[in-house]
């Protein structure tokens, strides 16, 4: 190094060996992940890092090399990202979200679930009462062309809810095709559509309300009603309250959108979006759960008993779960 | 314009008024000031389609080996399970190929790996998984249930030709949004609070003040009126042609300031000396400045003595 060179080049050829082993750890944390490093490594890292970032501010305010500033910057980046990145493995996650995440995310939307819930079960009731009056509504709400219709017989009826045949493969294809099919869809929708102020959601759950209502309905006018309880119950306890919590995140995301409050509506939104996100993907577990339930708890059991025992319990299970102990995390 | 290489990424100079608002500032916990590069809409749209030709393909070849292996090969008693598989599969590559791909350590599906992008929160914090699952959710809402609809109709009916057009519409909307926000976010972004960057590249190039070290550089004696002619924007305009420019850039850049500063040729100089060692005296002037608090920004940033 001679005098004729600049201050800022004295700078940069004085601590690039420091940088440069910075970037050789980071990119051996990039390739092999940070199981690789050694101990020495390990703890090099953190004085490296510090040391990237005072040398950052200093050359900000000595160098116009914009070459050197950048490459800086860009080495603080990656070094930040890592350093404060999480340090917990895939299970830690794991099991804080089903510990402590999700229930208290659940309780903390109790407002948006209770408005939920009104939605659903108060359309369900009013369709309810309107095909009890008179069979002909059941009409409007019909969502599945097969023989529950209001002219069945008790018999035909009574046959929809019992399966003869114990076989495991009728229970695998209910399983698989209720994962997919109509409810596990209306709730991904009722998550997405909170986007349009939450509107397209209430019309969702209304809508898929007025089915409920229609249906037991049909069977309620049969004097079938305790059995009809008994075959949805048992998998539905777990299945509407998923999808009505869905419709409560997307509450959320719509009631954010409409009255974002103090913060720039944008970071309203993404607040809010993250703690849908939370809610959305126990929905997940939920659907999952209820599926199982559908597909082999209710062609299996077939004494109405044990569903109404399998429905309660369920029922007690998420409701101290998420409201005594989410409340408890919250 | 200039090559993308290693230009683009200080916080002082941008090649085009694209470039400038493109980039965003993020505030480490030391307090430095890191700069992020947001992701081209183009690039996005690109990594979209590698994605869907990537599921379309997986899709495809499951369903061969599904319906191939199970029907007909060794597993035949379990015939009737291969149309549950298939449902089981498309439902989870449906759902999940995004989520799980920008929960690793990249950030990025592969899609976005090829176009050197990534996922990252706004808030310059960690990428949380409920932040990826509620931004992939509303993909449903913005490409696969349009799609869908599109593609199969509603039930059993054909779409009718308004409806058609209404989805089309719906498409439009959602597929647009990044382009007409400041962001470039789209729904699931504004939802999860995260944002796509361009994955920053790490390097560091010879320093260009060296390029005269060793010489002779006599000849080139500039004087303190020539050296304040120019500023810090010009001195980084002057780092990128010398980085990345050819021959006839330099030559017209060298000609243009040989003029301005009213520079008489050193006989035999070529264009390269001339501009090296007139980058090292500019820089060298101007750093001085700075370190006394006292910086010219450009060259229409005019002396302020007080």
């Amino acid at each position: 190094m001679s005098d004729a060179d600049l201050k800022s080049y004295r700078f940069r050829s004085e601590r690039e060996s420091e940088w440069r082993s910075l970037e050789a750890l980071l990119e051996k944390i990039r390739k092999k992940g940070e199981k690789s490093l050694d101990r020495e490594e390990l703890l090099e890292l953190p004085r490296l890092y510090r040391a990237a970032v005072s040398s950052l501010s200093t050359a900000r305010a000595i160098s116009l090399d914009r070459n050197l500033v950048s490459y800086l910057e860009t080495l603080c980046a990656q070094g930040y990202l890592f350093i404060y990145g999480p340090r917990t493995t895939f299970w830690q996650k794991f099991s804080s979200f089903f510990k402590r995440d999700w229930p208290a995310a659940v309780y903390d939307a109790g407002r948006a679930t209770l408005l939920s819930a009104a939605i659903t079960f108060g359309f369900a009731l009013i369709v309810f009462l309107l095909v009890q009056s008179d069979p002909e509504w059941f009409y409007p709400f019909q969502a599945f062309p097969d023989e529950r219709t209001p002219e069945a017989s008790v018999e035909t009826l009574r046959a929809t809810l019992y399966t003869e045949s114990q076989d495991l493969g009728g229970s695998l294809s209910v399983f698989a095709s209720h994962l997919f099919t109509h409810n596990t869809m209306v709730a991904l929708l009722a998550f997405a559509l909170g986007f349009a102020i939450g509107i397209p959601t209430a019309i969702l759950l209304a809508y898929n309300g007025c089915i409920l209502g229609a249906y037991t309905a049909i069977y309620f006018n049969k004097g079938l009603g305790y059995e009809i309880f008994g075959w949805l119950l048992i998998h539905g306890v777990t299945e509407i309250f998923a999808i009505i919590l869905a419709g409560a995140a997307g509450f959320m995301i719509g009631g954010t959108l409409a009255f974002p409050g103090d913060k720039r509506r944008i970071d309203a939104m993404a607040e809010a979006g993250k703690k849908a996100g939370t809610i959305g993907m126990g929905i997940i577990v939920m659907l999952f759960l209820a599926a199982l339930l559908e597909g082999f708890g209710r062609q299996l059991i077939n004494s109405d008993m044990t569903r109404y025992l399998i429905a309660t319990l369920t029922g007690l299970g998420w409701f101290s779960y998420f409201y005594l102990h989410g409340k408890r995390v919250s | 314009m200039a090559k993308q290489a290693v230009a683009g990424q200080n916080p002082t100079y941008r090649f085009n008024e694209h470039d400038k608002r493109m980039w965003r500032e993020v505030v480490t916990p030391e307090g430095a000031i890191i700069h992020l590069r947001l992701a081209d809409a183009g690039e996005r749209a690109v990594a979209l389609i590698i994605d869907a030709a990537i599921m379309l393909l997986t899709l495809i070849l499951g369903a061969f080996i599904i319906f191939l292996g199970i029907s007909d090969g060794f597993f035949s008693a379990w015939g009737e399970f291969s149309e549950i598989l298939f449902t089981l599969f498309f439902f989870l590559l449906r759902g999940f190929y995004f989520t799980v791909f920008e929960l690793g350590r990249k950030a990025a599906t592969p899609g976005k790996r090829i176009m050197r992008l990534r996922v990252v929160a706004r808030d310059g914090k960690q990428l949380t998984a409920n932040a990826v699952f509620a931004r992939n959710v509303m993909r449903e809402l913005e490409v696969f249930m349009p799609f869908s609809y599109l593609l199969m109709g509603a039930g059993d009916e054909p779409v009718s030709g308004l409806m058609t057009l209404l989805i089309l519409v719906w498409l439009g909307v959602f597929v647009f949004l990044p382009v007409f926000n400041k962001d470039k976010l789209r729904a699931g972004d504004i939802v999860a609070g995260t944002w796509v960057i361009r994955n920053p590249k790490l390097e560091l190039a010879e320093d260009i003040s060296q390029a005269v070290a060793g010489k002779d550089t006599s000849d080139f004696q500039f004087t303190t009126a020539q050296l304040a002619t120019y500023g810090e924007h010009e001195l980084q305009v002057l780092e990128d042609v010398l980085r990345n420019s050819t021959i006839e850039v330099k030559k017209a850049v060298a000609e243009r300031i040989r003029k301005r500063i009213g520079w008489q040729p050193v006989p035999g100089e070529s264009d390269k000396e001339f501009l090296d060692a007139f980058y090292k005296s500019l820089r060298h002037t101007l750093e001085t400045r700075m370190l006394f608090g006292n910086r010219k920004k450009d060259k229409f940033d005019l002396e302020k003595r007080g």
